[in-house]
């Protein structure tokens, strides 16, 4: 399992518009670098991430091989109701890994 | 009136028309950079003016063990008699602008002092639109300590005062910044004091960044030396602080916030006034330079050294201030002269004591390539990973005789 930070507000006014951040501890090895025998270190980065919240995606995003380590993702929603956030992080070598977090709307 | 005029056309003529005249420098800022440049200008025969706001120069190397309780304040403060005596004309002035156009600096009285080139050693100033909460007010509450003076004192003494158990921390800006390795030495030498003189209290260091100056050398004198006093946060562990609160003494980083007894917030920079004065910086605020002449890529006829400069892989030290110092007067002698400039290697060394007793170093060798100053490959180096304490004993003996070998170099 890699390393999460997930900021989720732990409450909100429903309309209001709230911030989520994550940032997941992962190489991000883009496929192109050398290692020190010459040998072409093979791809292993984090392919797409998706969140979702009262049931639906609410944001989600295509990782590339420029994309750096330890990728730190910051973005809006607006407070609907109660319910948990769910974040999923799928990757090379089969790497998925989900994370929930709860919201109470108020 | 007509021969006043004349007196004053003389003044004003660009100085090779007479061969006899002395070419004039004016050097502003007389910190390690630019107390160098004025006594090596004046030592090859240039009219020499330093311009400096302030009558004694506080240094900031050693300054972290001020702040420690480990020295006192007094031996970091120097005057410019030495200057003074050798004929170099010293003004104790704040500049408020560079014409190198009429080739004239403007001081805050009105005064103008012409010249053929001028030498800008800027310093740094804080952005205190860099981190927000932070500013002059905040930096009462949450001292910076990064320029050294009433700052330094201020840190001291809020760490001398705090309770035991209280939690001190401190916030790393991201780079470029003065002094690479500073603020891992200040971390280390705070939590020496912590340590011994404070045994329940912790420090938190937040960083803005993953990887930093002689970071493996820290890390292992951390994990031997600290290990239930420092704490640690880089970038990817959610370092990075985006807000600072001086009323609660609160900061607060993408994933959480944090309290602290005692906050020491060390913010982003620019060089100093008198470069954005001048128009010498460049939309980043550090200043463009040739590498060889270190001759402003903005404003002919102005050279820029130290802190304030984009230096390439040179780190922003006062030793690297001292010998861009040396560098950037041999350029502007020949310069004046109509000779070309010789291309430099420039030599840089950083101790830093993670305790008392305990230095380690980092070395480089720099010349110019593409237009900035480059790595010599194969040059320089760190102190071993594995060594013993006599080695560190020494290597913190080498830091102390350093600092007084360039302070009496450059003041004394």
């Amino acid at each position: 399992m890699a390393r999460v930070l997930i900021n989720v507000p732990r409450s909100a006014k429903r309309g209001d518009i709230i911030t989520i951040r994550t940032l997941i501890q992962h190489t991000m090895e883009t496929g192109y670098r050398p290692n020190a025998q010459g040998e072409v270190v093979p791809r292993d980065i984090i392919r797409r991430f998706t969140c979702s919240y009262d049931g639906a995606v609410i944001f989600s995003a295509e990782l590339s091989p420029a994309i750096a380590a330890n990728p730190f993702l910051s973005f809006t929603t607006v407070a609907t109701r109660s319910g948990t956030v769910t974040m999923t992080w799928e990757g090379d070598n089969g790497f998925a890994q989900t994370e929930t977090r709860p919201i109470e709307v108020t | 009136m007509k021969a006043t005029r004349r007196a004053l056309a003389a003044l004003l003529l660009p100085a090779p028309v007479f061969a006899q005249a002395r070419p004039r420098v004016v050097v502003v800022g007389g910190g390690f950079g630019g107390a160098t440049a004025a006594r090596s200008l004046h030592r090859a025969g240039i009219a020499t003016t330093l311009v400096e706001a302030s009558a004694t120069y506080t240094a900031c190397p050693f300054s972290n063990a001020v702040i420690a309780g480990l020295r006192g304040m007094a031996a970091q403060r120097f005057g410019y008699d030495a200057l003074r005596a050798e004929g170099i004309t010293v003004v104790h002035q704040r500049a408020t602008g560079v014409d190198a156009t009429a080739r004239r600096v403007t001081l805050v009285d009105g005064t103008t002092l012409p010249f053929d080139r001028a030498l800008l050693s800027p310093g740094i100033e804080i952005r205190f639109d860099g981190l927000p909460g932070y500013d002059e007010a905040a930096a009462e509450v949450m001292p910076h300590a990064w320029q050294a003076g009433p700052q330094t004192e201020l840190l001291a003494a809020q760490l001398r005062d705090m309770p035991d158990g209280g939690t001190v921390v401190m916030v790393v800006p991201p780079n470029p910044y003065r002094c690479p390795p500073g603020p891992y030495e200040r971390a280390s030498l705070i939590a020496h004091f912590l340590k011994s003189r404070k045994p329940r209290s912790k420090l938190l260091v937040l960083d803005a960044k993953d990887v930093f100056s002689k970071q493996r050398l820290f890390e292992a004198a951390w994990a031997s030396l600290y290990p239930d006093t420092l704490e640690y946060v880089p970038l990817a562990m959610g370092g990075r602080v985006t807000e600072v609160d001086p009323k609660s003494r609160r900061v607060t980083t993408d994933f959480g916030t944090q309290d602290g007894a005692v906050v020491n917030v060390i913010p982003p920079q620019r060089a100093g006034a008198i470069a954005q004065l001048a128009g010498v910086a460049d939309r980043s605020g550090w200043c463009p330079v040739d590498p060889a002449s270190f001759e402003s890529r903005l404003v002919p006829g102005v050279h820029v050294i130290g802190d304030a400069i984009i230096a390439g892989a040179m780190p922003k030290s006062a030793f690297a201030a001292n010998a861009q110092a040396r560098v950037a007067a041999a350029a502007m002698v020949a310069l004046l002269a109509g000779r070309a400039v010789q291309a430099p290697k420039l030599l840089n060394t950083c101790y830093s004591l993670v305790a008392p007793e305990y230095g380690i170093s980092v070395a480089g060798v720099y010349q110019p390539a593409n237009g900035l100053l480059t790595d010599v490959s194969g040059a320089g180096g760190t102190s071993p990973l594995e060594a013993p304490a006599g080695v560190r004993a020494a290597e913190a003996r080498y830091a102390e005789d350093w600092f007084a070998t360039i302070t009496a170099d450059v003041f004394g």
